[in-house]
């Protein structure tokens, strides 16, 4: 208990720069993953090609690398300047982005052919009937693995730490800069996280209850 | 499946789509021309930036880097497997006592950050007194939090299979154990397999994490490369390179995936597919 109270002034800060990290880059990744999923359903080929070659290299490419690479490599370019935490918002949303494509692709696959037919059947152009009435559709039915991925972007931000960022997965190595112990310190990390991962279930199922598609 | 959303395109849209397809082509040609543009104005595609890769020691270590990543795979996945399948069956046990505790277990790694575990071995456990290498940090954590996810893979499998299996098990006399090991498992494996590999491509990839807590695998090496100085530090080279090592291990495996679903749907022995249930554990672990 001690690890805890005497450093309140770390795990604080450095858990809310978590729920900072996990927010943005989730709001970042649900926008750019669901934009990846309207291409790769669009009836240009052009732009499935783009979106499946984009999905392909994201998902089997490691976190840890597109870390390193717009932390170490991404700099020598020298085109837009990104500070530690931008670079790993970038990071998160262009890895995680793939993996909500995915699952916003999956969840169009579920809405019934009818839908699509009957807004073809009234005129509606492919924007129109993707954006007015499959989408709106595939989302609710896909909140579970939604929820999921996210959670799973909410562990991840602790790699974050590696690349100098001061978040939940550092507060370690500050511990040890401090003289504390660090194992009963990470059990303390580990319990925020889980306490973090109970929330985010929660939300879960009480969307899943609200916006259950009946049919 | 994609096409219920559009029309078999008339005149007009083909024309439209086809400059769509010219507008899209270009930009994107135009955004990687950019990126190109870029690494080659900041000097990235010089032969000096590459010439490491010409060394035979490079290369050696470098072979010797992917080694060492799929060492920790391979033993981690085994440790994995071996943990999933303890738990799966424990979460299904007929005392609630054990039920309870493997429940625990298993929700408990799950929520927890893959790093996180790494630190609790790598950083946590020295001061108990326990000694403890990168690499065993890397396997450790790794079998903790890629097993539990296995283990939820294992009991959806079982659950999905017809009542019927384990009542004629039971009728012919078995015991628990023996129903559990000889007839359920073995079939939910064979169901589940497609799921269980694509588990076993996040854990290859989570290797990666072991750059972290400074285990000299693949990454390890490659950002040790790009800060070679008589290389000309040919870090954005090295990343490339180990970026393209990574994406071919992960296809293979993924490949492996594939063919195993399409062998898998042919044969009539196995189970119409896992339910949705087991689709939610993967995505979670994404």
């Amino acid at each position: 208990m001690d690890v805890l109270l005497d450093n309140l002034d770390l795990f604080g800060p450095f858990f809310l720069t978590t729920i900072e990290l996990f927010l943005l880059s989730a709001v970042g990744a649900l926008v750019w993953g669901t934009i990846l999923a309207m291409l790769r359903v669009s009836p240009v080929p052009v732009f499935r090609a783009v979106g499946t070659a984009y999905v392909t290299i994201a998902r089997n490419t490691p976190l840890t690398l597109v870390f390193a690479f717009f932390v170490f490599a991404y700099p020598l370019l020298d085109i837009v300047k990104l500070d530690y935490f931008p670079a790993a918002v970038t990071a998160l949303t262009v890895y995680t982005s793939a993996f909500i494509c995915e699952v916003v692709r999956s969840g169009i696959n579920t809405v019934p052919v009818g839908q699509a037919e009957a807004g073809r059947a009234l005129g509606l152009t492919f924007a129109q009937i993707l954006g007015q009435v499959v989408l709106p559709q595939a989302l609710r039915s896909v909140v579970p693995p939604l929820i999921s991925t996210l959670i799973a972007l909410l562990k991840n931000t602790t790699i974050a730490a590696g690349f100098s960022v001061a978040e939940a997965g550092a507060i370690r190595s500050y511990l040890s800069e401090r003289g504390e112990n660090q194992l009963i310190g990470l059990l303390w990390v580990a319990l925020g996280f889980i306490i973090l991962v109970a929330v985010l279930s929660f939300v879960q199922r009480s969307l899943e209850k609200r916006w259950s598609v009946a049919r | 499946m994609s096409n219920v959303l559009f029309d078999v395109p008339g005149p007009k849209a083909r024309l439209r789509y086809r400059t769509y397809a010219v507008v899209g082509t270009l930009a994107v040609l135009a955004f990687i021309g950019y990126i190109g543009w870029r690494f080659y104005d900041s000097g990235q595609f010089t032969a000096r930036k590459w010439e490491w890769l010409q060394y035979t020691q490079v290369q050696e270590d470098l072979a010797n880097a992917v080694l060492q990543t799929l060492q920790a795979f391979a033993a981690a996945a085994v440790l994995a497997l071996i943990f999933g399948a303890i738990f799966a069956a424990g979460r299904l046990s007929d005392h609630a006592w054990i039920r309870g505790i493997a429940g625990f277990v298993v929700e408990f790694f799950r929520a927890i950050p893959a790093l996180i575990l790494m630190f609790l071995f790598y950083f946590g456990l020295p001061t108990v007194g326990v000694p403890m290498t990168p690499f065993l940090g890397v396997v450790f954590g790794l079998t903790l939090y890629n097993g539990s996810v296995l283990a939820e893979i294992f009991r959806a499998g079982i659950q999905s299979l017809p009542k019927g299996q384990s009542e004629a098990a039971y009728a012919l006399g078995m015991r628990k154990t023996q129903v559990m090991f000889l007839v359920l498992l073995p079939q939910a494996i064979r169901a589940m397999l497609p799921t269980i590999i694509s588990q076993l491509v996040v854990l290859l990839k989570d290797t990666a994490l072991g750059f972290i807590i400074t285990f000299q695998e693949l990454l390890y090496y490659a950002r040790y490369i790009g800060s070679q100085g008589t290389f000309g530090r040919p870090i954005v080279p090295s990343t490339i390179v180990a970026t393209a090592i990574y994406v071919v291990m992960c296809l293979l495996l993924t490949a492996l995936a594939t063919y195993l679903e399409r062998r898998n749907r042919r044969s009539k022995k196995v189970v119409a597919g896992p339910p949705t249930a087991a689709e939610e554990v993967v995505a979670a672990s994404a």
